[in-house]
Formats: structure tokens, sequence, C-alpha cells
């Protein structure tokens, strides 16, 4: 028994390529961003790029590698926005690990960990962005990517409701929201946000023109605001709508909703008090969504009060309009 | 409140997004600044989209009226 706990310690092995001797590294293949492919020996090399933002320069070089060790010469896009090389022989991790390191390219992962997190362009250069997507993906690649749990886990980050991110089939889903309110002393009733608003929130009055705004069907993109010719209509608030349990793949789970309006700055509490409430009553290869599902959206929903506090609880958790 | 009067103006009636924002756009720059740009906008989407568009350049509009099933805007280029 003794010789099999030796044998597990060790990590890096010489194996034979080409007549040469060349080493392999088991932790290289830990954090799973090495896939294997239907090709014998040949796998795929998934890079993490969080948000799917990369730099041209970084770019060049990374394109150099994927030449360099794709035996056809090509790269996927994959699903969630990171750049993957395909046809990589395993004998060429090291080196291809190596290579990546000086340009300061990490290798991404897959299995029961949180993954790279995806996001759309964001406040930063997309006229719909209400939140700085791309930031917040960034931090949450270097605080969170790779905690260990039951099964994967999933964050990403829309600017707004249309939600490219798509938010709703994540485990874990910001997606931006603004709060409009009105200034009617110098709206003209120019009717210009009725006509901006896509959900029927708003409604011109006959006679004035000047808007009734009805709350319940706002789902706070904001249109109004950036469509208002005098700047009558203003944030009185940004943050993010928060959903959990979502998941695509075989069987689809729509995420519960969870809070709205919760700020910039809680948003690493959510993570790591949601990622607490999983592993406390979550088990082994089961996503949050079926946590939900088995434990109940009231014991997740108590649990993150006090931080779901800083903005609005949806107190349902599942409600598209809650009552405030 | 009197009409603001126009330096220029533009039928976009039939004009689809967003070449309707970017025809705008292209006569607001051989306009000078302060100078008035009147615009007539269909219905529907070009009223949906154009004046946020025209807000997210920096211009200024100074007047919206509702004629019939479409729109008659008078933009300020900044």
């Amino acid at each position: 028994m003794a010789d099999k706990f030796i044998e597990d310690k060790v990590t890096r092995v010489a194996v034979k390529k080409d007549g040469q001797e060349v080493k392999m590294d088991f932790n290289d293949l830990k954090s799973g961003g090495f896939i294997k492919q239907r090709q014998k020996d040949q796998f795929t090399v998934r890079l993490r790029c969080p948000g799917g933002r990369i730099d041209t320069k970084k770019l060049m070089e990374i394109s150099k590698i994927a030449d360099k060790y794709s035996k056809k010469s090509v790269v996927h896009l994959s699903f969630r926005q990171s750049l993957e090389i395909l046809y990589v022989d395993y004998k060429d991790f090291d080196n291809m690990v190596r290579d990546l390191e000086k340009i300061g390219q990490k290798v991404a992962s897959c299995g029961p960990r949180v993954r790279v997190p995806t996001a759309c362009g964001g406040c930063e250069y997309n006229p719909n962005g209400l939140t700085d997507t791309q930031a917040m993906a960034k931090m949450v690649d270097e605080k969170y990517f790779g905690t260990p749990c039951y099964h994967k886990f999933k964050i990403s980050f829309s600017g707004c409701p249309i939600d490219c991110a798509r938010t709703k089939e994540m485990d874990l889903g910001f997606q931006g929201v603004v709060e409009p309110v009105w200034d009617e002393d110098t709206c003209t009733g120019c009717t210009i946000c009725s006509k901006a608003c896509k959900e029927d929130a708003i409604k011109s009055h006959p006679e004035t023109g000047k808007p009734i705004y009805d709350p319940l069907k706002c789902i706070w993109c904001g249109d109004c605001i950036r469509a208002c010719p005098t700047e009558s209509w203003q944030a009185k608030r940004y943050g993010h709508f928060v959903r959990i349990g979502g998941k695509h793949g075989r069987h689809p789970r729509e995420a519960n909703e969870a809070a709205v309006f919760i700020p910039d700055g809680k948003v690493p509490e959510v993570i790591e008090k949601t990622l607490e409430w999983y592993k406390m009553n979550g088990k082994r290869g089961e996503r949050i969504g079926a946590t939900i599902d088995r434990v109940g959206i009231d014991s997740y929903m108590k649990f993150m009060e006090p931080v779901f506090k800083s903005g609005e609880p949806i107190t349902t958790g599942k409600a598209h309009k809650w009552q405030i | 409140m009197a009409d603001i009067k126009a330096d220029a103006s533009l039928d976009l009636r039939g004009v689809l997004c967003p070449i309707n924002f970017v025809k705008t756009k292209l006569k607001l720059e051989t306009m000078d600044v302060g100078q008035v740009l009147e615009i007539v906008l269909d219905d529907g989407e070009p009223i949906q989209n154009v004046p946020k568009s025209i807000k997210e350049e920096g211009h200024k509009i100074v007047e919206v009226k509702k004629e019939g099933e479409y729109f008659r805007l008078k933009i300020q280029k900044r």
C-alpha cells in the first residue's frame, strides 16, 4: 500500500517523443484546461481569456504558439469566449505551457471548479452597457478562478437587460440594471421616452405628453435616460441583477432571480457567500441549481440576506416583477 | 414657446436604421457648431434609436414635435 502512495506523489515523468526524451508535468493537467480529443494523443488546450478580451500583442504571440503546436494549424473560439488551440500532442504540453508562461498567458480549466468568467463589452464601449462587465470579469478571474466546487460553476456578466452573456443560464449571473428617476420641471413633454421604452413602462399623458411610469413593467434598461433630450430622466442607481442556479446542457434550468441593484463593490461578497452556501448545502456532482431544487430557494435567500440587503432581494426567488 | 429656426433640414421618412442616423451625422458634420438641423423621423424604430445616437454623439435635441405618424426633431450641433 505504501508504494502506491509514493507513486502517486510523482508529478513529473519523462516520455519519449520522436526518439527524444521530454518531460511531462501532471500538475499541468490538474486545472483541466487540456481536453482529450477524439484523435489518439491529441488534445485541445483551452486558454484563459476572461470576458473574451485579448490584448493584440498577446494575441500575436498566442498565434505563434498555436502555429507551433497545433498539428492542424487551427484554433477554435470556445463557447465561453476563450481561445482553444486544437490538435496539440500531449507530449508537447510541458514546452507549450512554458512558451505560454513567457507571454503571460494562462491555461483555462474544465471540471468541478469556478470557470473563467464570461462577459459582454459592458459600459466601456457598448452604448447599451450599464456596468463595467469587463472589469468585473477580470476581477472574478483573478480572485475566484479555479475555486473547487461540487460541479462546474459558471459566472457571467451582462451589461444590460439584453443579456448577451446569458445570465439566466449561469450558475451565478450578474446583469446590469439602472433605476430611472424623472424630473418634472425640466421635462418638455416631448414623448420620446415613451417611444424609446420597449417595455410599455412609459406612456405619455394625452395632453401634456409627460411620462406616466409603471415601475412594475420597467426592466431597468435605461433607454429612457439615453433617449431623453432634456436629461429629465436620470439614473437613480446602477447595479447588478443577480441570478442563481441557471444552466444549459442536456437539462436546462432557468436561473432563479435573487436580487437587483447590487452595487459593484458587493459582487465579491455575493460570490463568496454563494460558494459558501453551495459548499454547505450541495453535494458532489450537483450543480447549484439542483441544490436549490433539493434544499429550497428560501435557504439560499435567507443565507444571502446580509449581502442582498445592499440592493433589493427578490424574496420569492422567482418573480419577474418583485413587490417593493 | 416660439419655434426654433432651422439652418438645414432632412426628411428621413422611409429611411431605415441606421442609415437615418448616418445621414443625420453626415449632415451635422457639414454644419457649424450652434447651427440647428431639422430632421423628420418615422414612428417606431427610428424614433426609438436615432435620438439616443444623436445624444451619444454629443449633440443637443432642442425641439421635438409629433406630427401624425412622424416626428420633427431639431438638433443643435455641439
